[in-house]
């Protein structure tokens, strides 16, 4: 439950001003800081609206409307099941349910020892790799209850931590963009908002 | 069967291990087409593309370069969106064109922000795609490096910057008014239009262009080739090849791209290259010819081609390129019910038909699929589905009764809230004893 720290801060001030106008790097900086600690908490948010200028109140609005954002702890590793069409209509609920079974939790708990949590998730766009899910946002197409349970248990002794970073690890690779590449043109003849500074 | 010999344009890299590498990319002619945009000026890579007829491959199917001729003369900054928010249920062609050739997206989109003179251009990822994200992250450092983007490039004296940016998890952010909403750090609610259409007041209120991922991975090949090449391929009102996500009960789910107007359901569905039948040797019970939004067809309509101008008038639409395949083993009201289950979920809740409306149909096929339906329940659904879009709803003809075409009427800002009413049109048009047996016996039909 902390403010972003010295490094996050510099990135998100790198975010910032790749935009023209600040409050665009809104959900990136709170994907910021949900690597930061694997959610997203209200110091977090505080710091975020300091940052845009901004209200924590405003941060907040946008922050609840994304799915994405988790607004208390979840475990190391959100399991991601898919149970849309496509995947419903090859197995997709037996999947969730097997997970369930599994992990002993229903889909949008966490599991006591905080290793897991499991959510039934709306389409994830592999539509033709059915059945799937996603563990931290990173995909198993065409998986088997098999293949799942050798997941869980690597994700549980600590193996495959390379292929699945820990929750809240959103891209391992950043856009970096050297000064003198920047062309910074993007704002030039942009009129202010009412009131507004430039 | 009609299996198209044309060359592929933009899958051509998907299955090539360093495809989506620079030195991949500069191995097959990557940039080479920026590089003769360049030397040609904004306004004849504007008319090659106007030429080429290219509709939008991200569901409504509007002609890009239309699109940017909407935008209002002499009115500076412009800007340029890329819409990779891929989340209509049956659609996945728009992520491996990301994670496996996420140059040609950005050689496309250079060209493009060229072409219309756009100040700056955002390419909007969906959240949940860690690898896109990575890929095109990866892709963009070694374009800025290498003089592709950025300041000055190729020595051209224009100048052009990239920025990738984060979804977090909202279908609706797809549509390309909440998309900028979500750009400029709201939750992302759409916009009314008028007086909000992007072209004219977009990203902070300026003129921008929103074109989808697959629409722009197009660009590259028709500079190279000319616009006229490309408009000769399919037929005259679908121009080019599509990228189609065919998945479901077919033998072998798969993204395919085939040529557009000529190739068939049928052909999708059956021809060995693509789909290869139907698994196990069931029957064709319906499909879902464009995303979740698409109202049914039914073994009837195999034969459509897919063509927009076709699909439209026969009660459904080709949408976003999502072939969702039902067998016989399929329970029609459970298919529906996750397709409401959907709408109802992802409605921003802007428009109360959709909040309300969505949520409510839900629930009611819910408690039919629980064993408690009641005997008004069908009628109740098409009541509250009317709510949402009033009026005759799209469908093909059917036992006698002409087709409705698409699109849908709309009590709302957006489309979300009418998608909804289609898989429970679909489902009470044609599979309405289904729905009786649940009622009555509480039990499906499938036992």
């Amino acid at each position: 439950m902390s403010r972003l720290s010295p490094d996050n801060e510099e990135l998100a001030r790198t975010i910032i001003g790749r935009y023209p106008r600040s409050r665009s790097a809104l959900i990136p900086l709170l994907h910021v800081a949900q690597e930061q600690e694997g959610w997203v908490s209200r110091d977090a948010m505080a710091h975020i609206a300091e940052l845009l200028g901004i209200t924590p109140a405003e941060v907040l609005g946008t922050c609840s409307f994304y799915g994405m954002f988790k607004l208390e702890p979840v475990g190391r590793y959100v399991v991601g099941v898919c149970t849309n069409i496509s995947c419903l209509l090859l197995g997709g609920e037996e999947l969730l349910e097997h997970c369930e079974a599994r992990l002993g939790v229903k889909a949008g708990a966490t599991t006591d020892d905080g290793m897991f949590t499991l959510e039934d998730v709306e389409c994830i766009a592999a539509c033709t790799d059915a059945p799937c899910l996603q563990v931290n946002y990173r995909y198993f197409l065409n998986i088997t209850h098999d293949q799942v349970d050798a997941l869980f248990d690597d994700l549980r002794a600590g193996r495959r931590t390379d292929e699945v970073p820990v929750h809240g690890t959103l891209t391992r690779v950043r856009q970096h963009v050297a000064p003198e590449r920047w062309s910074g043109h993007g704002a030039e003849g942009l009129p202010l908002p009412p009131g507004q500074a430039r | 069967m009609a299996v198209s010999d044309a060359a592929p344009i933009i899958s051509t890299r998907l299955a090539r291990p360093d495809g989506h590498t620079l030195a991949g990319y500069e191995a097959t002619r990557g940039y080479t087409a920026l590089r003769k945009a360049l030397g040609m000026g904004p306004d004849a890579v504007l008319e090659e593309v106007k030429a080429a007829n290219l509709q939008g491959r991200g569901g409504a199917g509007f002609p890009a370069g239309a699109k940017w001729s909407f935008l209002p003369k002499d009115v500076f900054p412009r800007y340029f969106v890329v819409n990779g928010d891929e989340s209509e249920p049956g659609t996945s062609k728009d992520r491996p064109l990301m994670e496996r050739d996420p140059h040609q997206l950005i050689e496309g989109l250079l060209i493009s922000c060229f072409a219309v003179r756009a100040a700056q251009a955002f390419i909007y990822v969906r959240g949940e795609m860690a690898l896109a994200q990575e890929r095109l992250a990866t892709a963009l450092n070694e374009a800025y490096a290498a003089g592709y983007v950025g300041r000055d490039i190729m020595g051209s004296g224009w100048s052009l910057d990239i920025v990738l940016h984060w979804g977090a998890g909202a279908y609706i952010v797809g549509e390309e008014t909440a998309l900028i909403e979500s750009l400029e750090g709201q939750r992302g609610m759409p916009r009314l239009k008028p007086p909000f259409f992007p072209a004219a007041k977009g990203l902070y209120l300026q003129p921008t262009v929103v074109n989808n991922v697959e629409t722009l991975s197009n660009i590259p090949w028709i500079v190279t080739h000319g616009g006229a090449a490309f408009a000769a391929l399919g037929t005259e009102k679908a121009a080019g090849t599509r990228l189609f996500a065919l998945s479901g009960h077919v033998r072998r789910p798969g993204v395919y791209e085939v040529e557009m107007g000529t190739t068939t359901f049928r052909d999708l569905v059956e021809a060995p290259v693509y789909g290869g039948g139907i698994r196990h040797g069931n029957k064709l019970k319906a499909f879902i010819p464009g995303g979740a939004s698409a109202p049914w067809f039914y073994p009837e309509q195999l034969d459509l081609a897919l063509d927009a101008s076709v699909v439209g008038p026969a009660g459904s639409m080709l949408g976003s390129g999502a072939v969702v395949i039902m067998d016989d083993t399929t329970c029609a009201v459970r298919a529906a019910w996750r397709l409401v289950r959907f709408f109802a979920h992802e409605s921003c809740g802007k428009c109360t038909p959709c909040r309300e409306g969505g949520a409510w149909l839900e629930k009611i096929l819910r408690r039919i699929l629980d064993g408690h339906g009641r005997e008004d329940d069908i009628e109740l659904l098409l009541d509250v589905g009317d709510n949402i879009s009033p009026g005759p709803f799209p469908h093909p003809p059917l036992d006698g009764v002409a087709a409705v075409p698409f699109p849908f009427k709309q009590t709302t800002i957006c489309p979300l809230g009418p998608s909804a009413v289609s898989p429970i049109h679909s489902s009470i048009l044609r599979f309405r004893d289904e729905y009786l047996i649940h009622i009555k016996d509480g039990r499906c039909h499938l036992g």
